[in-house]
């Protein structure tokens, strides 16, 4: 069975809801920030929220946390990690994927559930997805812009886009979630744990989840 | 009673002193009388504030006693920090409406901002978990830039808050009116769900026991907000009030959130309060006041923001943030310790005593000490001298729409009047999703459903329409708790208790006493007639300018229980299958009337003086025949009709399902008042034909047409309106404009 940690660190919102849609699929539990020990788990999820408040800059502070420097270890080792929202913006501030995220154009926080279209199923994260597949999560963010210079884009490996001219902060080639080389890291502005019971919105973000327990458990 | 003064060497203030710090000087005279010498600094400025109406409720307090507070549900009520009902299987959900309008007037973002963090305190004082936010604001005509600069801040401020600490933001409402210029005002509510059993009252117990602060420092921020800001009428010089306004910081706020839920987990509390208004004071003496102990404070041992702060400027400061919690000697390494895993400050400042005084030292030596019964208890409550005034209060409203426009044009000025346009604009501003209990969102269903872990689920909505009330302060007061309670009823949900604000311009004016009088008395009634008693609530008095008050405006919040969250009801219209379309009926005891309808104010027309009384047990069992239905499963949509009347209602339906509707209302002498004309009790249903006939048998309920199509098309009297949704949905978006 797979174990899914997810990080807790002090401003972080959407660490429950992770730890539950994880549930779906495996074992979760929640890693202290203060933590350098990763608890043997198998996947690890940088939640969303507000780590240390987005002191300085989203982001920015989290990735000298001693969690993230385990993370860091651990996903060059080939260990599978999502960064959702803030934690995308963690995961590009730690180095671990490209770019970085810039407040959004029109300068609000937008909470919206949007069409997120799949560009690539070649990641640890997306492997249940089909190219093409568009998914109803929602997003909600101030800082949500993706941003990589000019000459660096074409080298990108781009997870999700903003489906349907749906773009809510104005990001780069409608970028919503992009992954590092290897496809073990990926990082998305929309919240896929949000969207795992029909309830309260979707079910397409379960999608993610059970892509990790295929990775490690191969048919 | 202390008859030497504490040590102070400085002069003692004079009565002039004690007056521009807010007291009358009978009061002065009467606290001189209770110390049995004149207070010193320290204790004038304690005084000041827990005698100030914002803490003391000295015009009020009377009035409030006559409101129902008692039922079989409520678990807590009115006198803590918040009040709770039990929704099933041990669990209890906290729920409370605060205002936050004098510090929003004068600075909107951090005055909404710390609105939000000041109610979320207050929920999880009790030792509950905030679970969502609601808010209800009121600004001046959006025309003006000021009202435009107030929304804005507001908004922004309270999503910057919620957003930040992982509490969603599900519901809410907002009103455009001249008579808020001045005056805005920024309610917020909040809910928490707590496990009855660990619930924590604020009594302070046990002589010995250790007082531990912990949160935020303490700085000169919102020194004397309370008594400046909340209590007196603002004047020309806002300026200088800006210094006390507090400034919010939500990062602080979340991790003082877990602390304190993990300390009350861990059992390692005696009792608990946050600090609001007048700070340290208030929390001290109160929680002593209601343990009916004393407490001695050692201000020295404050963690300070700034060095040179004077005793009694630590003992006022309402910097944010912050809680005070008493804990047994052998337990204080464990709370600190705690403190520490959260990386917020924690710091022993003072012990349980059981002299019945407050007693502040600065180190050695004592600077203030005062019976806790004066402080608390001695404040003189005032009889209200209402009278009806003789001529309007209110100028009647800009006219923007012309006489003679035809029904559809009409239809469109409606939609796109600034208090019924979509509020999207503003909910997408606000994480609504977060804690995943979200079952309905804003703009899907009249009240917001969130569902509970024992399955079952809690609806919340928020209402107060002030104009209503400055028609007629009584059926006014009434029409706002039928209308919250009416919103409950179309998710399926029964009212469990009730909480309230009360806005209002200054009551030692007769006029003004007499809408608060008259406007009590409403809530009373009302929340007694649909058993839905008051387990907490505030008022917010001074609410006015040199140009006059605001609409008298008591916004009523409500938690109902919802048994299926799977069956919670939407306010949409669906076509599903258009071989079978279902059908639109308009049911309740509705008997609209234009005075003071939306309409009327378009039009420019004066306020009436009076509203028809409405038939409120008839209105009840209309809601309790559309909740039935509802929690049946067998209708398709349930909408309460509000401003605008009937056909914005259905107009709001078509545009929430993306579908339109064909509707004949046959003949009418009076087409305006049937078709927008406003009352309480009318519900918009859509449904398979025969559950829409089968809810007929409990309540009046017409028939008008059928779901379907991409146009409102309604015929009256034989004349036709047709209105594509397209043009319906361009209309709404009124707001949209309004956050560039």
């Amino acid at each position: 069975m797979t174990t899914f940690g997810v990080i807790r660190f002090p401003g972080s919102c959407d660490e429950v809801d992770a730890l539950q849609a994880a549930r779906h699929f495996g074992e979760a539990k929640l890693l202290w920030h203060k933590d350098r020990d990763l608890g043997g788990v198998d996947a690890v999820v940088v939640p969303g929220g507000f780590s240390y408040g987005d002191y300085l800059r989203v982001g920015a502070i989290a990735r000298f946390s001693p969690v993230m420097e385990s993370v860091a270890e651990f996903a060059r080792s080939g260990g599978l990690v999502l960064g959702i929202c803030n934690g995308f913006q963690v995961l590009c501030e730690a180095g671990l994927l490209p770019g970085a995220l810039l407040p959004n154009l029109e300068r609000r926080f937008i909470c919206r559930q949007l069409g997120i279209e799949v560009v690539s199923d070649a990641t640890a994260w997306t492997a249940a997805c089909s190219p093409g597949d568009v998914l109803s999560i929602p997003v909600k963010h101030t800082s949500g812009r993706y941003y990589v210079p000019d000459d660096q884009l074409a080298d990108v490996n781009v997870v999700f886009r903003y489906a349907h001219d749906g773009n809510p902060n104005g990001s780069t080639n409608d970028i919503a979630g992009v992954a590092n080389a290897e496809g073990n890291v990926v990082g998305l502005m929309p919240h896929p744990e949000h969207a795992v019971d029909p309830l309260t919105g979707s079910t397409d973000g379960l999608k993610l989840f059970e892509s990790a327990v295929r990775e490690r458990v191969p048919a | 009673m202390s008859a030497s003064p504490p040590s102070p060497a400085a002069a003692l203030p004079s009565v002039e002193e004690a007056v521009a710090l807010g007291l009358t000087a009978a009061e002065y005279a009467l606290v001189v009388d209770k110390l049995g010498r004149a207070p010193n600094q320290v204790e004038l400025a304690m005084f000041s504030l827990l005698w100030s109406e914002h803490c003391s409720y000295k015009h009020s307090r009377k009035l409030l006693r006559t409101l129902p507070t008692e039922g079989p549900r409520v678990v807590m009520g009115p006198g803590e920090n918040a009040g709770a009902v039990d929704v099933g299987d041990g669990l209890a959900v906290a729920f409370k409406v605060e205002s936050h309008n004098h510090p929003s007037a004068v600075e909107p973002f951090q005055g909404a901002a710390t609105g939000v963090g000041g109610i979320l305190r207050d929920i999880f004082a009790i030792g509950a978990r905030p679970i969502a936010v609601l808010d209800s604001l009121r600004f001046g005509e959006p025309s003006s830039p000021r009202s435009r600069f107030l929304l804005d801040g507001a908004v922004s401020g309270i999503g910057h808050y919620g957003n930040s600490i992982g509490v969603p933001t599900v519901g809410g409402e907002v009103y455009f009116e001249a008579p808020y210029e001045q005056n805005c005002l920024v309610n917020a509510m909040a809910l928490g769900l707590a496990e009855s059993s660990r619930m924590i009252r604020s009594a302070a117990a046990g002589v010995g026991n250790v007082l531990v602060l912990f949160g935020a420092s303490t700085g000169r921020d919102g020194i004397g907000g309370a008594s400046v800001l909340a209590s007196a009428e603002f004047g020309e010089a806002d300026e200088d009030k800006r210094p006390t306004v507090q400034v919010g910081d939500p990062f602080e706020e979340k991790k003082l959130l877990e602390c304190s839920l993990e300390l009350l987990e861990r059992g390692l509390l005696v009792s608990l309060q946050d600090l609001g208004a007048a700070g340290l004071t208030s929390s001290a003496s109160e929680m002593a006041s209601k343990g009916e102990v004393g407490v001695e404070i050692d201000v020295s041992k404050v963690p300070l923001r700034e060095a040179d702060m004077e005793p009694f400027e630590v003992m006022v400061s309402e910097s944010q943030e912050r809680m005070l919690c008493v804990v047994e000697p052998a337990r204080v390494g464990e709370v600190l310790a705690l403190c520490h895993k959260w990386d917020v400050h924690g710091t022993a400042i003072g012990t349980v005593t059981d002299t019945g005084h407050v007693v502040v030292r600065d180190g050695d030596r004592v600077v203030g000490d005062m019976p806790v019964a004066a402080l608390v208890d001695d404040c003189p409550l005032y009889d209200l001298a209402p009278a009806k005034p003789p001529q309007p209060l209110y100028a009647a409203p800009v006219r923007t729409l012309e006489p003679g426009a035809s029904p559809r044009e009409t239809l469109l000025a409606l939609l796109s009047s600034p208090n019924v346009a979509s509020r999207l604009p503003l909910f997408q501003q606000y994480d609504w999703l977060v804690q995943s209990r979200t079952v309905r969102r804003p703009a899907q269903a009249d009240a917001a459903v969130l569902r509970l872990p024992n399955g079952r689920a809690v609806a919340t909505s928020i209402d107060g329409n002030g104009r209503r009330v400055a028609c007629d302060p009584y059926n006014g007061t009434v029409a706002n708790v039928l209308e919250c309670a009416s919103n409950l009823a179309c998710v399926g949900a029964e009212p469990l208790g009730t909480t309230n604000n009360l806005n209002f311009g200054n009551p030692e004016k007769p006029h003004i006493a007499w809408q608060l009088t008259e406007a009590v008395r409403g809530l009373g009634d009302a929340c007694r007639a649909l058993d839905a008693p008051i387990v907490g609530g505030n008022v917010s008095l001074y609410n006015e300018a040199a140009d006059g008050p605001i609409y008298p405006t008591p916004v009523v919040g409500m938690v109902g229980e919802v048994p299926d969250p799977e069956r919670a009801g939407r306010l949409g219209f669906s076509e599903t299958d258009p071989t079978r379309p279902d059908v639109v009926g308009f049911a309740g005891p509705f008997r609209p009337h234009l005075p003071g309808s939306e309409l009327a104010k378009l039009r420019g027309e004066p306020l009436p003086d009076g509203l028809p009384a409405a038939d409120v047990a008839a209105v009840r069992a209309a809601q309790e025949a559309i909740r039935d239905a509802v929690r049946a499963g067998e209708l398709s949509s349930a909408h309460d009709v509000a401003e605008g009347g009937f056909l914005v209602a259905v107009a709001e339906c078509c545009l929430a399902g993306d579908v339109g509707a064909v509707l004949d209302v046959g003949a009418s002498d009076d087409t305006d008042r049937l078709l927008f004309g406003e009352a309480p009790g009318g519900f918009v249903v859509s449904g398979p034909e025969d559950a829409v006939r089968r809810l007929a048998e409990r309540v009046e309920l017409d028939v008008f047409g059928r779901v379907g199509g991409d146009a409102l098309e309604v015929t009256v009297g034989g004349e036709r309106i047709d209105v594509p949704l397209a043009e319906l949905r361009e209309a709404h978006r009124a707001l949209a404009p309004l956050f560039p």
